[in-house]
C-alpha cells in the first residue's frame, strides 16, 4: 500500500543522486541530436541532485537515513546508507560537478578540432557522448558514497570508472590513447584487487554488507583480518594515489581536457580516500600496526609527491603532484585513528575537493587565455587579465595552506591533532606536513610568476577577452572555497560529528539493523552453524 | 541443521593460482593486448576465487525445491560473480578499442612512455653531475646519460613528426592555408 506520506520522507532523497543522473545518461544519449535539450536535462538533474544531497546532508545530522533497496531488509539487500559522512561528500561532489558542467557547457568546442591544429582547448569534447557519460560519473560517485555494501562499492567504482575512462580518451588522440591505456589498465588492475578482497571477506565472515561486516570482522582470526584490510587497503590505495602506488596519476590526468581533468582530480582519488576512511573506521577499528604504516605512507606521499610538483614545468602536471602529494595530508587524518584526525581528515577532503577543481579550471582559462600550459610559453597574464590573475591566486594560496583560508585551517586541525598524538612517527608526519605545505607554497608561486608576472612572449594574444561563460563557472567554484572558510566553524563542527558517528560503530550499525544489531540479541543462526556443529 | 562443508576444492584453488599467475605475468608486458589477455584471464581468477568463497555446490538455491536433506548452494556468490562478469565484459571492450585505436594511429598497441617524465629526466641529467653506478660498469655508459640519449630520441622524432605533418598540411591546403596561418 503506498500513501503519499510514504512517497514524501526523508528516505525518498537517499537514492536521487544515483537514479537521478542515471536516468538523465539514458535521456541525453536518446536525445544526442539535441544539444540543447542534453544541456537542459544535463543541469537540471545535476541541480536536483545537489539540493537532495543537501538535503540530506540536514536529514542525516538527525542520524543516518537508510533505505533497503527493492524493500529488502539490510542483510539480504544492499542498502543506502546517507549518514553525516556520506552526505557530506554528496553535497560538495554535487556542487563541483554542477559547476564544471557549467564551465564545460561555456567551453561550446566546436566538434572535429584537432588538438595539436591550434584548438584552445587541448582538443574537441565530442558533446554528444560528453553529457551522458558526466551523468553516469555523477552517478557512480553517488553509488560509491551512499552504498552499505561493499559489493556495490566495488560496482560504484566499476561504474565512475568505465566512465572516467570514456572521459579520458575523449577524441581518441594518440596521447589520450597512451594516458587512457595507462589509467584503464591501472584502475582495473585495482578492481581485480579489490574483487579479489570481497571474495576472501565472503569467504571469512559469509556476508559483505558492511554493517554486517563491521560486527563479523572483530571475531575472525586476526591475522586473517590483517590480510584482508591490506587486501582492500592496497585496491583502495591505487585509486586514492597513495605514494608507491601513485604514479599513474600525473601521468594520465593531464592530458585529458580541462572540465575533465578537474572532475578528475577533484572527485575520483577522493572516493577511493572515502573508501579508506570507511573501511578503517567502520570495518577496521583499533588497529595501531596498520595506522603506523599508513602514517609512513602519508609522509611518503606528501613529500615524494611535492617534489614531483616542484620538478614540473607544466601547469597541468604541477598541479596533479600537489593532488597526489595533498592526498597524503588526508591518509595523516585517517591514520591519526582519533575522533579529532578523523575530523580533520574529512574537512581537508571537502577542501581539498572545491580547491583542486577550481584550479584546474583556472588552469584550463589560462591555457585559452595564453595557449599553453607550460611555463616557458606564458607569461604576463597578470597584466593580460587580471581577473584569471585573482582567480588563481586564491585557490593557489588556499591550496598551500595560508592563513585564513580553509587550507590553513584543516591543516592547523591535522597539526593539532599529530602533535596531541605524540608519537615519532606522528611528529614526522607534523614536520613532513609544514615542509609539504611550505613547498607546495614554492610549486604555486613559482606557477605563478612564471605565468602571471614574467614578460609575455610573443606566443601570447594580447587582446582577447575571456568569454564570461567560462570565467563564471570557474570563479563560483573559487567563490564556493572561500565560502568553506567563511563556514569553517558549522562545517568543521558537521565534520566532528561525521567522524564521532563513523568511529563510534553502533550509529552506523544500528541505521542499518533497526531495533538491535545480531550482537546484541546474542544469537545468530549464521554464526552457530559454523560453530555449533563438530 | 544441515552441517556447512566450506573446505574449498583444491581443483578449484589451483586453478584460481594459475590463472592469476598467468594474469600478472602477462599483465606486465608491453603490448596493450597482451595486457588485456592479462586482465581477462584476471578476472576469471577473481570470478572463481568468488565461486569457492561461496562454498560447495548444492542443490539449486529455489526455496521448496532442494530436499530436506541436501544444503542449497549459494546463489549471492553466484550474483555476485555475473555482476563481475558483465563489467569485465564492458571494460574489455573498452580496452580492445583502445588497443586498435592505437594500432590505427601507431600501427603497433605498445604503451608508449610519457615525453614528460624523459623531459625531467633530461634535465637531471643536464644539471648533475654524472655518478659511477653499477651499470657503468657494463656499458660504459650513466643511468642519466642513457636517459639523455633515449629524450633526445624521442624529441628528434617528434620533431620530424611535426615537420612531417607541417608538410602534409602545407601540401593539402595549398599555399592560401599557408597564408592564412
Amino acid at each position: 500500500m503506498i500513501d503519499t506520506a510514504a512517497l514524501w520522507s526523508v528516505q525518498t532523497l537517499v537514492p536521487l543522486p544515483v537514479l537521478l543522473p542515471l536516468f538523465a545518461a539514458g535521456l541525453t544519449l536518446a536525445l544526442h541530436r539535441y544539444a540543447n535539450v542534453q544541456r537542459v536535462i544535463s543541469v537540471t538533474a545535476l541541480s536536483v541532485t545537489t539540493a537532495s544531497s543537501a538535503g540530506l546532508m540536514a536529514a542525516a545530522d538527525n542520524g543516518p537515513v537508510v533505505v533497503d533497496v527493492g524493500g529488502w531488509a539490510a542483510p539480504v539487500g544492499i542498502a543506502l546508507v546517507a549518514d553525516r559522512l556520506s552526505a557530506l561528500m554528496l553535497t560538495v561532489s554535487g556542487v563541483m560537478l554542477l559547476c564544471v558542467l557549467l564551465y564545460s557547457l561555456g567551453q561550446g568546442i566546436p566538434e572535429g578540432e584537432d588538438p595539436r591544429e591550434g584548438g584552445r582547448f587541448g582538443g574537441t569534447i565530442p558533446v554528444a557522448i560528453f553529457h551522458p557519460t558526466y551523468l553516469v560519473l555523477a552517478a557512480g560517485v553517488a553509488n560509491a558514497f551512499l552504498t552499505g555494501d561493499l559489493f556495490n562499492l566495488y560496482v560504484g567504482f566499476e561504474i565512475l570508472l568505465a566512465a572516467s575512462a570514456v572521459l579520458l580518451t575523449l577524441g581518441g588522440t594518440a596521447e589520450r590513447v597512451r594516458a587512457g591505456s595507462v589509467y584503464i589498465v591501472v584502475t582495473l588492475m585495482s578492481s581485480l584487487l579489490f574483487l579479489t578482497a570481497i571474495a576472501l571477506i565472503y569467504a571469512a565472515t559469509g556476508t559483505v554488507n558492511m554493517a554486517q561486516l563491521a560486527e563479523r570482522l572483530p571475531d575472525i582470526d586476526p591475522t586473517v583480518r590483517l590480510a584482508l584490510q591490506a587486501l582492500l587497503l592496497l585496491a583502495f590505495a591505487i585509486k586514492a594515489a597513495i605514494f608507491p602506488l601513485a604514479a599513474w596519476l600525473p601521468d594520465s590526468y593531464p592530458t585529458a581536457p580541462a572540465p575533465v581533468t578537474a572532475v578528475f582530480a577533484g572527485l575520483l582519488t577522493k572516493v577511493g580516500v572515502y573508501s579508506i576512511l570507511r573501511t578503517q573506521t567502520l570495518l577496521f577499528p583499533d588497529d595501531d600496526a596498520v595506522d603506523r604504516v599508513l602514517m609512513a605512507l602519508a609522509l611518503a606521499t606528501m613529500l615524494v609527491g611535492i617534489l614531483g610538483a616542484v620538478a614540473q614545468n607544466d601547469v597541468k602536471r604541477l598541479l596533479s603532484f600537489t593532488l597526489v602529494s595533498h592526498i597524503g595530508y588526508m591518509i595523516f587524518g585517517v591514520a591519526l585513528a582519533s575522533e579529532a584526525g578523523t575530523a580533520a581528515a574529512i574537512f581537508y577532503v571537502v577542501h581539498h575537493i572545491s580547491v583542486q577543481t577550481a584550479l584546474f579550471l583556472v588552469v584550463g582559462l589560462v591555457e585559452w587565455r595564453g595557449g599553453s600550459t607550460s611555463l616557458d610559453r606564458l607569461g604576463g597574464l597578470a597584466r593580460l587579465a587580471p581577473v584569471l590573475a585573482v582567480l588563481f591566486f586564491v585557490p593557489a594560496m588556499n591550496l598551500a595552506g595560508i592563513p585564513p583560508f580553509s587550507g590553513f585551517l584543516g591543516k592547523v586541525g591535522l597539526i593539532t591533532e599529530g602533535v596531541r598524538d605524540g608519537s615519532g612517527l606522528a611528529w614526522a608526519l607534523v614536520v613532513g606536513s609544514v615542509v609539504t605545505s611550505l613547498l607546495t607554497l614554492y610549486a604555486v608561486v613559482k606557477a605563478w610568476n612564471k605565468a602571471f608576472w614574467q614578460e609575455a612572449p610573443s606566443g601570447v594574444a594580447r587582446d582577447l577577452a575571456l568569454p564570461r561563460s567560462l570565467v563564471l563557472p570557474a570563479g563560483a567554484l573559487v567563490a564556493f572555497g572561500l565560502a568553506l572558510t567563511v563556514v569553517a566553524g558549522p562545517l568543521y563542527g558537521y565534520a566532528e560529528r561525521a567522524a564521532r558517528t563513523s568511529m563510534d560503530g553502533f550509529t552506523y550499525v544500528n541505521a542499518v539493523y533497526p531495533g538491535g544489531s545480531e550482537r546484541g540479541t546474542g544469537e545468530s543462526v549464521e554464526v552457530s552453524e559454523d560453530e555449533g556443529q563438530p | 541443521m544441515i552441517v556447512l562443508e566450506n573446505t574449498p576444492s583444491a581443483v578449484l584453488l589451483l586453478a584460481v593460482g594459475v590463472l592469476c599467475g598467468a594474469g600478472v605475468y602477462l599483465l606486465l608486458d608491453r603490448p596493450l593486448t597482451r595486457v588485456l589477455l592479462g586482465i581477462v584471464l584476471l578476472s576469471n581468477g577473481a570470478n572463481l576465487m568468488l565461486l569457492v568463497a561461496g562454498g560447495r555446490a548444492g542443490a539449486s538455491p529455489v526455496v521448496g525445491n532442494a530436499p530436506a536433506d541436501v544444503r542449497m548452494s549459494d546463489p549471492l556468490a553466484q550474483a555476485m560473480i555475473l555482476t563481475a562478469i558483465v563489467i569485465t565484459l564492458a571494460l574489455t571492450s573498452f580496452v580492445l578499442a583502445l588497443a586498435y585505436r592505437s594500432w590505427q594511429l601507431h600501427g603497433h598497441d605498445e604503451v608508449a612512455d610519457d615525453e614528460e617524465d624523459r623531459r625531467v629526466a633530461r634535465q637531471a641529467a643536464d644539471n648533475a653531475p654524472a655518478y659511477e653506478d653499477s651499470d657503468a660498469a657494463e656499458t660504459g655508459e650513466t643511468l642519466d646519460e642513457e636517459a639523455a640519449t633515449v629524450y633526445d630520441q624521442v624529441v628528434e622524432r617528434a620533431e620530424r613528426l611535426r615537420a612531417q605533418r607541417e608538410r602534409d598540411e602545407r601540401d593539402q591546403h595549398g599555399p592560401q592555408g599557408g597564408g592564412a596561418r
